[in-house]
């Protein structure tokens, strides 16, 4: 009752960050823009045609879904706009733009909303569109276009995984091109090196652990040296080839659907890199980031009951039972 | 039964909605993710499935009093099997289309669980012809939520509707509605193209769960549970469960059994 005012004795939590989910999404929409800027210089300006598209039909689906559902608007915590720019960034610049706006539509309403909104989704909403896609349209979703060829007449090429697993290693680009995205592939996943710096932006930023990346793609890279019988090239081609840098820094980091822990991250990074690996080497197709990544979402509860940290102070069960029959 | 004396008529309509086995009973849902790729398939397999339950609805309900209670499910597999068998060589020899894209699932018809399900709940305690009259009700909506979940799989994944519709016709001979064989709704190289995933497994299931939530969803407004998996006081047949009347759950009707 000092100065008159009263003390007041409220239920926790006492400390408040100042973080909101939005400062969040803006965060991860500012690391995912080197990646957009490069792929406009890669692939053109149709770059921001599917961009576009994508955003907007991510947006306008989550405001009518809300609206049907007669649930509070959810539109201004930007999450739809991250969920569209990631969809983007997993298509193809070639892809009829209805096809984009599909997957858009079920990644928000399908993937997203069904389940209960942001932070109920079971699996990731782009990942899951992306395969879905995938599944859909192989055809369309597959014909990549080779980079830098949008000038002139855009060509079809293949990706450099798809001339790994088919043993051309002629026409691969070169390690720098590899590095700074001049080769086919999906319009935002070629360039490693804007895609790492959204990644630090982010690390440093504190929005995400590095834990799931590191662990993500160090799996693939011990995988993949054993796989190539030390080649280190061909690990430097898989590392930097497909989506393995987008999914393993944006799309597996997903809060609501990666585990919580630190141990459960490291297993769910394993996981991922496992399973991609596994695709990659022995399966029909040469890319399967977006499978492992989908797969290891379905785990994640499992992993984070396997993965729980022991609260302070308490002793583990058996130890209990131990003493008590001595 | 004999206290609570049902119209035929509402026999009839319970297999349509309130208790459609498909969507509300989920009952038999292998062949329905199975052969909702087509809707000429889907017809076929809910006419095959409607003869069978009828059929053995009828043999079982003649002899509830003759089969002990302690051998009733074999003996009502083999009345089940024979009237499959019968069904699948007519097909064979009438429909031989048909009976090639259904392949397996019709002979496997013989496990399915609307069958049996009826066979237990129904034609074992019931007379003979409301026993027929429900597995009718029971049959019709079979196809009917087959239909719905091929119409729009079909639509959506191939394109097409009623598409390979003469498998079906060449019963009545050859050429019959001058050959029809199906509208081509979306062609595959046009401006849209179909969107293959719904004939794969992920789209009946996707399919199954919405046309599920709309099932409920009607039956919601007509004051009706909800189709649950798992919970006594839930399932759409609560009213004429025997163990349910014994105060007792599914669970402790095992446990007592064990005992």
């Amino acid at each position: 009752m000092v100065n008159g005012k009263k003390l007041v004795v409220s239920a926790s939590p006492h400390l408040r960050s100042t973080t909101t989910t939005t400062k969040i999404m803006l965060d991860v929409i500012i690391a995912l823009m080197p990646a957009l800027a490069a792929s406009i210089v890669i692939f053109g300006p149709r770059v921001l045609a599917v961009t576009a598209t994508t955003v907007i039909t991510a947006v306008l689906s989550e405001y009518i879904a809300r609206k049907v559902m007669k649930r509070n608007n959810t539109i201004g915590d930007l999450s739809a706009v991250v969920t569209g720019l990631l969809l983007a960034f997993n298509l193809p610049v070639s892809i009829p733009l209805w096809i984009a706006a599909v997957g858009s539509i079920i990644a928000i309403i399908v993937v997203k909303q069904f389940f209960g909104g942001i932070g109920q989704n079971f699996a990731n909403p782009a990942i899951t569109a992306r395969i879905i896609l995938l599944l859909s349209f192989a055809k369309k979703m597959g014909d990549w276009t080779a980079p830098l060829s949008w000038r002139t007449d855009a060509v079809s090429t293949a990706t450099p995984l798809a001339s790994l697993a088919s043993g051309e290693t002629e026409g691969l680009p070169s390690m720098l091109d590899m590095f700074l995205g001049v080769r086919a592939g999906s319009l935002g996943e070629t360039c490693a090196l804007a895609l790492i710096v959204g990644g630090i932006y982010l690390v440093a930023r504190k929005v995400i652990s590095p834990a799931i990346p590191l662990s993500f793609i160090g799996t693939v890279a011990v995988i993949m040296l054993i796989a190539g019988k030390g080649n280190l090239e061909f690990v430097a081609y898989q590392l930097m080839g497909g989506g393995l840098l987008l999914g393993a820094i944006f799309m597996a980091t997903d809060y609501s659907t990666s585990p919580i822990s630190f141990a459960g991250k490291i297993v769910f990074g394993i996981g991922c890199g496992i399973l991609a690996s596994l695709i990659r080497l022995f399966a029909s197709m040469p890319e399967g980031v977006s499978f492992a990544i989908l797969i290891m979402n379905l785990l994640v509860p499992h992993i984070e009951a396997l993965t729980k940290p022991k609260p302070f102070g308490t002793v583990k069960e058996e130890k209990t039972k131990e003493a008590a029959a001595k | 039964m004999a206290d609570k004396k049902k119209s035929l008529g509402k026999e009839f309509t319970k297999g349509l909605l309130a208790e459609n086995p498909v969507l509300r009973l989920v009952l038999g849902t292998c062949p329905t993710l199975a052969v909702s790729t087509s809707v000429v398939n889907a017809i076929g397999m809910g006419i095959s499935a409607l003869i069978v339950l009828v059929c053995s609805n009828v043999v079982i309900s003649l002899l509830r009093k003759v089969i002990p209670s302690k051998v009733r499910i074999p003996a009502y597999i083999v009345i089940i099997a024979s009237f499959v068998t019968i069904v699948q060589m007519i097909v064979k020899a009438f429909v031989p289309a048909l009976d090639a894209a259904l392949g397996v699932f019709l002979p496997l018809i013989v496990v399915n669980c609307i069958i049996l399900g009826r066979a237990e709940a129904f034609a074992g305690k019931n007379s003979v012809i409301a026993s027929a009259v429900d597995g009718l009700g029971m049959g019709v909506g079979f196809t009917i939520a087959l239909c719905c979940m091929a119409s729009v799989r079909e639509i959506l994944g191939a394109g097409t509707f009623l598409s390979g519709a003469q498998n079906l016709l060449v019963l009545f001979g050859e050429n019959t509605l001058g050959g029809f064989n199906g509208f081509t709704l979306i062609p595959q190289d046009g401006v849209i193209s179909p969107m293959m995933i719904f004939i794969l497994a992920p789209g009946g299931f996707f399919t199954f769960g919405v046309l599920m939530a709309c099932a409920n969803k009607i039956a919601e407004r007509k004051g009706k549970p909800k189709a649950e998996l798992g919970g006594c006081k839930a399932c759409p047949m609560a009213k004429n469960c025997a163990i349910l009347a014994e105060g007792k759950e599914c669970g402790e009707k095992k446990e007592d059994e064990q005992a």
